[in-house]
């Protein structure tokens, strides 16, 4: 009895996520007609070979960065609030996000300073993505190191932020001595893009993300261990070490390659899996995982149709976009539901 | 040898407490207890006494300053936590983070130790988890979610868990704390009547006394000076429950077999 089944709700959610990746390649300043869209994403010709080169080379390298970026910041946010127990916390809460920034900074903003090898890594793909790993990574290892001093959650959240602050502060200083060149790549880089990714840096990004999701396969019963706290989790067999070491590699990994590519996205790693969990109705990672990743997809493609400014020539910030987009959803559904789960 | 295998918990000289790089302090010291199957056993003392630092050095959560702990006539060190995992089950006091898991999901995680790699429950885990609902008057629950019960029904929640779990010990950390006497009551005859019918060593923390001394078969007594583990009458016979408590506020009556309050002159 009772094994709940969500299998109509994956194939909504399926069909969604296809409509939206419709949307977003069909929408931009150039008009381009449903069924020429569909004939080259088949691999027939087109009427035009502008459209051509437009579909394969701008807009669906730009869907596909929507849809990597949006699960696995999802995701990362899931295994925060998992891991902390805390509902709040987030890649960007817990001061990741900003110590990714701090890992590109270097990179950007510490070639024009050092110079040398510096500026040979920051042209590369997997530089940048490593180096925003990394800088996620040791803000996370900080975090938890004092995470694991204090124990008190809400202290936790506190010194996430204070971590994050004093990345930003770092990189202040960095901008202060760049050339006003260097600092406008790097403001541009903050805004956020899903845009300007080559086919390469896709791949790099997917195989990132992909060994991500392998891995996570094997922690899926750990964490649901973790919903009962690190005691009945170590009674269970799990070692906690261990698994806690997976899971923040992973975020860093998530939250570090995202931030490299597409610039420091606010919300969605916190409000999606809140979006998923008042959906789903569930705490089992089983469902949940699959869930937070195509949810997380759709509501960065809609952010992407909406950036558009369909009709117009303009282009918004993404960032800006998932949060005047998102903040009044989580709004809305934390005052209808009044209540919140990790 | 083969004395020791008949136990289901054996501990030698056992000292517990807290151990920091350098500083270790010990709460008590030179535990020596041997418990069988399908005893039902209390932990009894005051408060900051050490009983739950006793419960979880039995489980292997927290390491023991020195002595040895054997479970099923092996080293507890000798076990990995998996191995551990389905020998011993634990029903702790602390609160369960506010997730969304159901009463269902809950005790099927006890399954965790036996399932799959993705956690998948098979036949014989079903029936394990339906029957564990039913020993503990659950299953009218097992749709709802956890933080909607009762403290009464989650606490047998918990023990349904621990069932599940399929383990011949069941530790549980002051499973009463916060419940009134129809629940408590409730409580300490399930745990006896699982203890005798699955043949499992069931032991608890409890600051309920006087049920104690009535319902568990085995005791082990937590005072400033000494461990002392027997069942009722050789710890009545020899006045060991009198130094449980300061006697100027508690007394332990010989003839009602309960702790009475000490009248003021």
């Amino acid at each position: 009895m009772i094994q709940k089944s969500y299998t109509k709700q994956f194939i909504t959610l399926s069909f969604v996520l296809v409509m939206l990746l419709l949307l977003s390649i069909s929408s931009g300043s150039v008009a381009i007609p449903i069924d020429e869209i569909i004939a080259i994403l088949l691999g027939n010709n087109s009427s035009k070979s502008s459209w051509y080169t437009i579909i394969l080379h701008f807009r669906l390298p730009k869907a596909i960065t929507a849809m990597l970026v949006g699960s696995g910041l999802s995701i990362a946010g899931l295994l925060m609030q998992t891991l902390f127990k805390n509902p709040l916390a987030g890649p960007f809460v817990l001061g990741i996000s900003s110590g990714a920034s701090l890992g590109v900074a270097i990179l950007i903003l510490g070639a024009g300073i050092f110079g040398g090898v510096l500026t040979v890594i920051s042209f590369s793909s997997w530089g940048l993505a490593i180096a925003s790993s990394l800088g996620a990574a040791i803000v996370l290892l900080a975090v938890l190191i004092t995470a694991h001093k204090v124990r008190n959650t809400m202290s936790i959240l506190i010194i996430g932020l204070m971590f994050g602050t004093v990345t930003s502060a770092i990189i202040s200083v960095f901008t202060f001595f760049s050339d006003a060149e260097k600092i406008q790549q790097f403001i541009f880089w903050g805004f956020g893009s899903l845009g300007n990714l080559s086919w390469n840096e896709i791949l790099v990004f997917f195989i990132i993300y992909l060994i991500s999701i392998l891995t996570l396969l094997n922690v899926i019963k750990p964490l649901n261990t973790f919903l009962l706290g690190e005691n009945y989790a170590k009674s269970l067999g799990i070692n906690i070490k261990k698994n806690r070491n997976i899971i923040l590699i992973i975020t860093s990994l998530l939250t570090g390659v995202t931030t490299a590519f597409a610039g420091p996205i606010a919300f969605i790693g916190l409000a999606v899996p809140h979006i998923t969990k008042l959906v789903f109705k569930t705490s089992d990672h089983k469902i949940l995982l699959p869930a937070v990743a195509i949810l997380g997809a759709i509501i960065l493609l809609i952010c992407d149709v909406v950036a558009q400014l369909p009709t117009s020539e303009f282009t918004l910030p993404i960032n800006a976009v998932t949060s005047l987009i998102g903040a009044p959803i989580v709004i809305w559904l934390l005052v209808r539901k009044k209540k919140i789960y990790i | 040898m083969s004395s020791s295998v008949t136990n289901s918990i054996e501990t030698k000289m056992l000292h517990i407490g807290y151990q920091q790089k350098k500083s270790v302090s010990t709460i008590q010291k030179n535990i020596s207890i041997q418990l069988h199957k399908g005893d039902f056993v209390g932990i009894l003392g005051k408060n900051g006494i050490g009983k739950s630092t006793l419960l979880r050095t039995l489980s292997g959560v927290q390491d023991a300053i020195s002595g040895e702990v054997f479970i099923e006539g092996e080293n507890i060190q000798s076990y990995s936590l998996k191995e551990l995992s389905s020998l011993i089950s634990l029903v702790l006091t602390e609160r369960l983070p506010e997730s969304q898991l159901s009463v269902y999901e809950l005790v099927a995680l006890g399954r965790q130790p036996y399932t799959n790699w993705i956690g998948k429950l098979e036949k014989k885990d079903t029936e394990k988890i339906n029957w564990a609902l039913e020993q503990t008057e659950t299953m009218s629950l097992a749709n709802r979610h956890f933080n909607e019960l009762s403290d009464g029904q989650l606490q047998r929640v918990l023990i349904a868990r621990a069932l599940a779990q399929d383990t011949q010990i069941i530790l549980l950390d002051e499973p009463t704390a916060h419940l009134d006497m129809h629940h408590t009551i409730k409580i300490f005859k399930l745990l006896k009547k699982l203890s005798k019918e699955t043949n499992k060593t069931i032991i608890i923390t409890t600051h309920e006394v006087n049920l104690a001394i009535n319902s568990a078969d085995q005791f082990i007594l937590l005072t400033d000076k000494e461990v002392i583990a027997g069942n009722k009458k050789t710890l009545i016979e020899s006045n060991s429950f009198d130094h449980l408590f300061s006697s100027e506020i508690i007394n332990f009556n010989t003839n009602l077999e309960q702790f009475i309050v000490t009248k003021e002159s």
